[in-house]
């Protein structure tokens, strides 16, 4: 072979190959501009979970009918929402294989299969929340604590890396984020008493770029927010996937509860970052502000939820740049991404664990006396459930768990790595034997009416007032999505898919899935179709108008 | 009643970004107490079937002292190998690995009392009659105690009560007797007598099964299995009071006791 032509063959192999998806940082930025792909795990950088796709309208959407059915393999709970990039869907089927689907039809082209070490030992489930993509490289993040870079195309790994070690009880769970040339992952295990962080990994190569503590270690400032040892098992995962603001240059993460979670007198202080918004510049790492949502908590109130991005008109031509956070501990908060500062919170459940917040959004904690129940309980208001905003309609909607409370019963808890270091358990208030609603459903509901039930809330941000809500008998753990022809599409722990109208909650259509609903719906476009997937029970079911 | 947070939202201002100061106020209503199990305090009924258990199940190696086996005192309450009642039960359950103490097939109920036991060892008093005799309490179920005339346990009795064939692995000793001597206060949600009126005004009554947003199921005075619409329903209302009267109407303390001990004797198909 002749030195040109080798050249030549090196240069061609530079190119894209053929008709690969090519999902380059560009496109995610403007993610937004082709509603006919789901480009991140909540649709754009903003994470509203809106779509500006209209083909189902209030008026038609009685015609929805199911276009295909995708059965999983697996018992484990469906929490994955899946990518679409040019009519070809990636899904991680539980736990951690991937598919590449005909997202017209639902048949496969590949399938990856990994099976997680027997070391990782997930609190609540072995879940997994989906993939990133970044040029033509899917990314997944393994429940025993790896990253792994695999060809969209041929579904084959490129690389893998360990971001964490499982045997300390810390799992990957979340989708990953890509920014510019970087993968982000966060690590789950609060439960664990670990000492949790986010990462950044270069997408090519899988080596780490930076590391951010979420609990500060000697030195360094925050540190003097916990007392002797209690940081180094003082938990503030980062299980669930962040936002981010092209303009400011900020990615904004979620932490989790400090640990152990039940007894904050093992850990005194505020336990800076737990239960916080961090604000992080994505090259680097560095933390540029934060909000602590829930200081010193005693009741898990994990702040992991998805930072909700949006530009809300000011009056004067200007915008105000806005983070919407429907919180676990029953708070709706409006921050300025731009500072972190504090706008509003109004609680949107009942809520007794807090008489208010002060001027700066700092809760007034008002603990129960033993044996009084605490509102919202364990698992929260609302938790790890996609919120949704719609820039049609103005409003906020949450999942959420409503008159739902737990006793906590702290306890002193010496922590052994790898083993659960809760300092307590949540006590059943309604007696033994009759249930509260935990983190699965059977199929009976034992807690009807005495504990509690759910909800679609539409809040309006600018007053935090509810505009309407929706109740429901059992609780509810989907997300929300909504659509600029003023739909919401979302799901029940009863196995309803209900699609309302977003103005005003109005039940258009309720389909029975049969199967709990853990996950967000999305929606997509093929060949001048619009499709809305949701998966309940082990099956993601595809609805589009009929012909 | 609970009466929870008052809010007064504070609107984000429209000359852009300030805090706004809010000011919630509060009416806390002490969320009404249930009695609660505080850690460390163990129920005697709990207590008493699981020295029965230790009786079969452990004495001949640990003794009635609990110190007979060398290093192990299980009367201490503390234990070298478990920390929780939660670790207690699974080391019960698995036994320990390469020594004599072997593994267990017991339920959960059993494990409770087992552990209830362990951890109150030392001063516990034996001496009440929370649990009776099994034979007697059997006799008692389907004749003086009538409970046959709503519940069923294998092919006998009626179904518009709980089917109790398997209630002594799935409930504790405690919450048995709980629900002989007060049933309404330990009903569970699900078990809520339900009254529907259909559309012609046909009137159901019934125990709820299950329920969801839409339809509700139940089983009918008849005992046919029901489902309604809630669409369809002129009314429908569960009662909060239990149709069963307390044990003690009809039977005497020693009584209870023996019935207490049949239940916890009843384990599904034999
Ligand atoms: C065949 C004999 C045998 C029987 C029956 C038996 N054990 Fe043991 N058990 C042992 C021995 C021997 C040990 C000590 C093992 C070692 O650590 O070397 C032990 C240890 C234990 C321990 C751990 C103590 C500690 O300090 O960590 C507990 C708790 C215990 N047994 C409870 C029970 C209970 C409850 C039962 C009845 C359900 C039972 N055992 C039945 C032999 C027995
Ligand atoms: C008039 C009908 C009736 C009679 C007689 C009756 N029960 Fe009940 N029982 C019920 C009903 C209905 C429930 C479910 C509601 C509740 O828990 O109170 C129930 C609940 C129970 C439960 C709790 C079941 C669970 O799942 O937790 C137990 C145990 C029980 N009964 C035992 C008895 C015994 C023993 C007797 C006889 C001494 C008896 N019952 C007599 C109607 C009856």
């Amino acid at each position: 072979m002749t030195r040109q032509t080798l050249i030549a063959l090196m240069l061609v192999s530079l190119l894209p190959t053929g008709a690969a998806a090519q999902v380059t940082f560009e496109r995610l930025l403007n993610a937004d501009e082709e509603p006919e792909n789901w480009l991140t795990y909540s649709g754009s950088y903003s994470s509203n979970r809106h779509t500006k796709l209209d083909q189902i309208t209030p008026d038609n959407v009685e015609d929805l009918e199911l276009s295909w059915v995708f059965q999983a393999g697996s018992l484990e709970a469906f929490q994955a929402t899946p990518l679409v990039v040019d009519g070809i869907m990636y899904l991680t089927e539980p736990v951690n294989n991937v598919v590449a689907l005909d997202a017209k039809r639902g048949s496969v082209f590949w399938k990856f299969e990994y099976t997680p070490s027997s070391d990782a030992r997930p609190c609540c489930g072995a879940v997994n929340r989906g993939l990133a993509i970044l040029d033509d490289t899917l990314f997944l993040a393994t429940l025993d604590g790896n990253l792994i870079a695999l060809d969209a195309v041929g579904g084959k790994p490129l690389w893998q890396t360990t971001v964490a070690d499982p045997t300390e009880g810390y799992a990957l769970t979340l989708a990953p984020l890509v920014i510019k040339d970087k993968v982000m992952v966060g690590v789950a295990g609060g439960e664990y008493g670990i000492r949790g962080y986010i990462d950044a990994y270069d997408a090519k190569t899988g080596e780490l770029a930076w590391r951010f503590y979420t609990i500060p270690g000697p030195g360094e400032p925050g540190h003097e927010t916990w007392e002797n040892d209690a940081w180094k098992t003082g938990g503030a995962p980062a299980w669930l996937t962040g936002s981010y603001d092209p303009d400011l240059d900020l990615t904004y993460w979620g932490i989790g509860n400090p640990g152990p979670d039940l007894n904050p007198a093992q850990r005194p202080g505020d336990n800076l970052y737990s239960d916080s918004v961090v604000a992080l510049d994505p090259d680097t790492g560095e933390l540029e502000w934060y909000f602590q949502f829930t200081p010193n908590d005693p009741y898990d109130y994990d702040s992991v939820q998805i930072p909700v991005l949006i530009d809300f008109p000011d009056g004067n031509g200007n915008t105000q740049k806005l983070m919407l956070w429907g919180n676990r501990n029953g708070f709706f908060y409006v921050l300025d991404r731009e500072s972190g500062q504090f706008l509003s919170g109004t609680s949107f459940v009942p809520v007794n664990w807090a008489s208010g917040l002060d001027d700066f959004g700092r809760p007034v904690q008002t603990p129960q006396p033993p044996g009084a129940t605490t509102f919202p309980g364990i698992q929260g208001g609302t938790n790890w459930y996609s919120p949704s905003y719609s820039p049609e309609t103005g409003l906020f909607y949450v999942s959420a768990w409503e008159a739902y409370g737990s006793n906590f019963e702290p306890q002193d808890q010496t922590h052994v790595p790898g083993r659960v270091f809760l300092g307590g358990r949540p006590a059943n208030p309604f007696g033994a034997g009759a249930n509260v609603p935990g983190l699965r459903r059977g199929h009976i509901n034992n807690w009807t009416d005495a504990a509690g039930g759910g909800a679609v809330i539409a809040i309006d941000p600018r007053t935090g007032q509810q505009r309407w809500r929706v109740p429901m008998t059992d609780v509810t753990s989907s997300g929300i999505l909504t659509s600029a022809s003023n739909l919401l599409f979302t799901g029940n722990r009863e196995g309803h898919f209900h699609v309302m109208h977003a103005e005003t909650g109005e039940l258009l259509l309720r389909k029975t899935l049969g199967g709990m609903i853990a996950n967000g719906p999305m929606s997509y476009m093929v060949d001048g179709k619009q499709y809305v997937a949701i998966a309940a029970g082990h099956s993601m079911f595809v609805y589009s108008l009929r012909d | 009643m609970r009466t929870f947070i008052q809010r007064i939202p504070v609107p984000i201002t429209a000359a852009g970004p300030s805090i706004a100061a809010l000011t919630l106020l509060v009416t806390l209503g002490a969320a009404d107490g249930v009695a609660q199990n505080h850690v460390g305090q163990y129920e005697q009924a709990d207590i008493e079937f699981g020295a029965r258990l230790y009786n079969t199940n452990c004495v001949r190696c640990h003794g009635e002292s609990g110190g007979e086996v060398a290093g192990v005192d299980l009367r201490g309450g503390t234990y070298a190998r478990a920390e929780s009642d939660f670790e207690l039960m699974r080391l019960i359950r698995t036994g320990i690995q390469g020594t004599a103490m072997p593994p267990n097939d017991f339920s959960q109920s059993e494990l409770t009392g087992i552990v209830s036991y362990l951890r109150t060892m030392r001063d516990v008093d034996l001496s009440t009659v929370t649990l009776g005799d099994e034979t007697r309490g059997r006799g008692l179920f389907a004749g003086k105690g009538a409970c046959a005339s709503c519940h069923r346990v294998g092919r006998n009795g009626r179904r518009t009560a709980p089917d109790l064939t398997d209630i002594g692995a799935v409930r504790t000793a405690a919450n048995l007797q709980a629900s002989l001597l007060d049933p309404t206060g330990s009903m569970l949600p699900v078990n809520r007598p339900v009254r529907a009126v259909l559309a012609d005004g046909t009137v159901l009554n019934g125990r709820r099964l299950n329920e969801d947003t839409y339809t509700i199921q139940l089983i009918d005075e008849n005992e046919r299995l029901r489902s309604l619409d809630k669409a369809e329903l002129r009314e429908l209302a569960a009662g909060t009071t239990s149709p069963m009267a307390p044990a003690t109407d009809v039977l005497d303390e020693q009584e209870v006791a023996d019935v207490l001990a049949y239940l916890l004797s009843l384990k599904g198909l034999n």
